[in-house]
């Protein structure tokens, strides 16, 4: 765990989200599915966010401008700098066999990384409009379906399934294969353990996603 | 000292910012092992934030023979901060302490906005935990009262040797899609530096009314606020929201106190100590290590 005050390289449009690509410093970038604590303008507290891509030199992170804190991340612009903590928690298991990435809405973020990661494996993505499917275009080889239509429907369950997405869509993966790897959401004040503000039922017990997680193996 | 405040920092996954610190104050243990509240626990607010973790802890038995043996390690001094919802059990908790070494001091949490409180007074309980251990004991006071010193006189007369200033206070921040509270328990306790005029009241209260040792905290962020709570009266001050954005805090916070003294002359922060109160400056005396006021 290192933080580092990092410039801004450029700030990208992809659909309605942002693709914030900053210098990465001495960061490492990690495991596909750990994340970063994000010092957001003006606000007090940082927003954990997955890396979405890590080419040399840089780190990249998909934001969807929701909330204050996200918003703020969003319009952040080139030459600008801000605080980086990271990398934290567990990232994805990589040693699977045919592994399929499925991914929902904002849930894509850490799949570009994993997917180069992985040797850029087939993957299946859900999006609630045209729009959000833009974002689609960072995951290779992906499979997409636009809302009514749902990603579980393009799930291979006897594929290693590593996934992201919105809680509903995880909790049908889970229903379809049990042994999936799924990155989990949580809202977070730290990232490193200190707040117990992330916490989530695992095996009866709450427990910190942000150690014991983000990526669980149900 | 610079401290963590209680429930703001884990040094068993963080021990190289614990060992940034004089010294570790511990999430609030109690009798028996709780899972907290609920999610969602902790929400942002405008200028603070609110948590209702509700005393997640693993209980005293556990934590003498998991959490206590692992934070020893450290080496650095330990502050327990301790929890109950009677009287008795804040006594049974620093009895079991007693005995241990490497406990440096206790700290009362007699005052969580997110459990339901004891029914004694703060002052029952430091008397019953006063009987229990020799241990230094620090009462954790909250701002929500009409007199904070009377309060801090009443556990100077009970025998606790400090007073921990303050706790969080409830608040309640609203989702802006739903209008519904943003928390599970719907209220949090507020912290940050929304909380900072408020604490730097309470200690400048009880300084006045006790001279007591005091840990100042609230909002604590820069050196600036560390040299404010010491003038106020606290000889040791507390990171807690700070830690959350920035485990570096400790030391930025502590280079910042330097650059903030050398600005104004001073060599220490006992140059500024209690200087928001020169009437109190030419007739204190100390007895014994503690501070007395006739």
């Amino acid at each position: 765990m290192r933080r580092e005050r990092l410039s801004v390289v450029a700030s990208e449009r992809v659909g309605p989200y942002t693709l914030l690509r900053v210098t990465r410093g001495g960061l490492d970038p990690g495991i596909p599915g750990q994340f970063f604590m994000l010092e957001a303008p003006g606000r007090l507290l940082p927003r954990p966010m997955s890396v979405c891509l890590a080419p040399p030199g840089e780190l990249a992170f998909l934001i969807d401008p929701i909330g204050p804190g996200t918003r703020a991340l969003c319009g952040l612009e080139g030459g600008d700098r801000l605080a980086i903590l990271g990398p934290l928690g567990n990232g994805f298991q990589l040693d699977v066999e045919r592994p399929l990435l499925v991914g929902g809405g904002i849930g894509i973020a850490p799949l570009p990384y994993l997917s180069e990661a992985l040797g850029r494996p087939p993957a299946v993505l859900g999006f609630r409009s045209d729009w959000h499917a833009e974002a689609a275009g960072l995951v290779p080889d992906a499979e997409v379906c636009v809302e009514p239509r749902l990603v579980t429907e393009l799930v291979d369950p006897d594929a290693a399934i590593l996934a992201c997405g919105p809680e509903p869509m995880l909790e049908a993966v889970r229903a379809l294969a049990p042994a999936a790897q799924l990155a989990w959401e949580a809202p977070m004040a730290c990232g490193y353990g200190a707040c117990y503000g992330c916490a989530v039922e695992l095996d009866g017990a709450l427990k910190r996603l942000c150690v014991e997680g983000p990526v669980l193996c149900s | 000292m610079l401290l963590n405040a209680s429930g703001c920092l884990d040094a068993l996954t963080a021990p190289e910012v614990a060992r940034s610190l004089d010294a570790f104050v511990t999430k609030t243990v109690t009798p028996l092992p709780r899972d907290g509240n609920p999610p969602v626990r902790i929400a942002e607010a405008e200028v603070g934030m609110l948590n209702s973790i509700g005393l997640a802890n693993p209980g005293i038995d556990r934590f003498l023979t998991g959490n206590l043996p692992r934070l020893a390690k450290l080496e650095i001094p330990i502050w327990v901060s301790v929890g109950g919802f009677a009287a008795e059990e804040y006594a049974e908790i620093c009895s079991r302490l007693d005995d241990h070494a490497e406990v440096a001091a206790i700290e009362l949490n007699v005052s969580c906005p997110n459990v339901e409180s004891p029914s004694e007074s703060a002052a029952r309980i430091v008397a019953s935990a006063r009987l229990a251990t020799r241990k230094p004991l620090w009462a954790k006071l909250s701002a929500a009262v009409p007199d904070i010193g009377a309060v801090a006189c009443a556990a100077c007369e009970a025998g606790a040797d400090g007073l921990s200033l303050v706790n969080t206070l409830r608040g309640l921040t609203l989702d802006a899609r739903t209008l519904r509270p943003s928390l599970a328990p719907a209220v949090g306790g507020l912290s940050g530096p929304a909380l900072k005029p408020v604490a730097l009241a309470a200690v400048y209260a009880c300084y006045q009314a006790t001279s007591m040792p005091i840990v100042g905290m609230g909002g604590v962020q820069t050196g600036r606020d560390v040299l404010d709570f010491v003038a106020a009266g606290a000889r040791h001050v507390a990171l807690g929201t700070a830690l959350f954005a920035d485990p570096d805090a400790p030391s930025r916070v502590r280079a910042d106190v330097a650059v903030e003294l050398d600005a104004r002359g001073y060599s220490d922060l006992d140059d500024v100590h209690a200087t928001a109160h020169p009437e109190l400056l030419s007739i204190r005396t100390t007895t014994n290590g503690k501070y007395l006021l006739k």
